[in-house]
């Protein structure tokens, strides 16, 4: 007894060392992977105080730009109003086309990373404001990411910019889909990947969301090409240039898609008749 | 540890932590260049201090700049890593002067102090690109994170040091 004991004394640093190194390694893996509760998450109380003080503090400096945006935002809102005023005639008629199968959230960014191989954003608002995981992520310049955890005031977002995102992305002049990944070169651009070989791809041509997932609804941009490439499987892979400016973000858009449940049902009942 | 050294280690491990999460974390020069200041506080943890609260301070240290910067555990594994291998890594740098507990980082020759210095941040550095990026196809990044990040780190602490050192 007295032997085990002197032993565990005389390597008690290397013993401390290896359980601690443990524990950060176990951590480091639990956070590669997707939708577990991860517990070192800038979605808590303490750092989410942080961050936000700090934003409080620097966000005047942005007022400029941002009034830029919204003001670039509403004119294309007013633009997109006229035509819908116009062919009011046509919408009463059938006054159910009018859905409130989306709904949006605002949020202002308070941590944004886009220098790691895995980023991620954190907002300030949390399950209280009626976030939860899984809602879509934009900006009016277009995609953004998908939120991947919440807390009671906080959330954090999975950015494009994270080697584990995969979204569904299409070309906005065919129906030619593929999926957006990141190989983590530049923060401007990322990669959608096994596109159709028939698809016709031109460089300039603009990248939109897929109506496919439940996550984001149909139509939202999201770049334009700007390199392309026949890959493996006889499938393009093409560089795009992200309309967004990842690196500058300030207040985002949540999207909940009311609908989503039924769909979710509804599918997982077709896999188990199969 | 008198109690004044006491105060004087909180009071930087807090310093450390809000200058790291708050400004070195957004410098992102060239898209992956980050410096990483706070292991100073490892670094210039008093010689004569505690082994064993080092270790778990430092856990503590990466615990929190990985809190603040939703990356799992990698910064507290680093941490931990060279907090381990401090010893060893002071041995090699000052030689025979540690073991006697005569050296001062302040005062020791040039030379020894950069080779110090560098070898923490570079192990440090090298263990937290390991596995933040945790890839063998991205190994090129791994090298050249490694590379630029550990240069920038070591002239910011080398220059930390310099400004905060005592005359006296």
């Amino acid at each position: 007894m007295q032997q085990i004991l002197f032993f565990f004394i005389r390597n008690k640093n290397f013993l401390l060392f290896s359980v601690l190194f443990l524990i950060a390694f176990s951590l480091t893996i639990q956070s590669n992977s997707y939708h577990t509760a991860r517990f070192t998450s800038s979605a808590n109380f303490l750092s989410g105080t942080v961050y936000s003080m700090k934003s409080n503090a620097f966000d005047y400096f942005g007022l400029q730009d941002e009034n830029t945006k919204l003001l670039n935002e509403n004119i294309i809102l007013r633009k997109q109003l006229e035509v819908f005023k116009n062919n009011s005639e046509i919408i009463k008629k059938d006054s159910s086309t009018i859905s409130t199968k989306y709904e949006f959230i605002s949020a202002r960014v308070i941590n944004n990373s886009y220098s790691k191989t895995k980023n991620l954003l954190t907002i300030k608002k949390g399950s209280n404001d009626g976030i939860k995981i899984d809602m879509g992520v934009i900006t009016s310049n277009g995609i953004v990411g998908i939120i991947n955890n919440v807390s009671e005031n906080y959330a954090t977002i999975q950015s494009l910019l994270n080697t584990n995102s995969q979204i569904n992305a299409r070309l906005k002049n065919s129906n030619h889909f593929g999926s957006i990944k990141w190989n983590t070169k530049a923060t401007n651009i990322v990669q959608l990947t096994d596109v159709n070989r028939l698809a016709p791809v031109n460089i300039g041509d603009t990248i939109i969301t897929d109506g496919k997932s439940t996550i984001f609804p149909e139509g939202i941009p999201v770049g334009t090409i700007k390199k392309y490439e026949l890959g493996e499987n006889d499938s393009y892979n093409l560089d795009i240039q992200l309309f967004n400016d990842m690196t500058n973000l300030k207040h985002v858009y949540l999207i909940t898609n009311n609908h989503a449940q039924e769909i979710k049902e509804l599918e997982k009942e077709g896999e188990d008749v199969q | 540890m008198y109690n004044s050294a006491i105060l004087i280690n909180i009071l930087r491990f807090i310093t450390l932590v809000l200058l790291q999460v708050l400004l070195l974390n957004h410098i992102g020069f060239l898209g992956y260049v980050n410096p990483y200041l706070y292991i100073l506080f490892i670094i210039i943890f008093p010689l004569d201090g505690n082994r064993s609260l080092l270790i778990f301070l430092s856990f503590l240290l990466g615990l929190s700049i990985d809190l603040f910067g939703d990356s799992g555990g990698v910064h507290a594994a680093a941490s931990v890593f060279i907090a381990y291998l401090r010893s060893p890594i002071l041995k090699f740098s000052f030689g025979v002067s540690y073991e006697y507990n005569m050296i001062k980082i302040n005062k020791a020759p040039l030379i020894e102090r950069l080779t110090y210095i560098s070898l923490m941040v570079l192990v440090h550095h090298l263990v937290l690109f390991t596995l933040e990026i945790f890839s063998l196809s991205h190994i090129l990044l791994l090298l050249k994170s490694t590379l630029f990040s550990g240069i920038f780190s070591v002239i910011l602490i080398f220059c930390t040091l310099l400004l905060f050192s005592r005359k006296s």
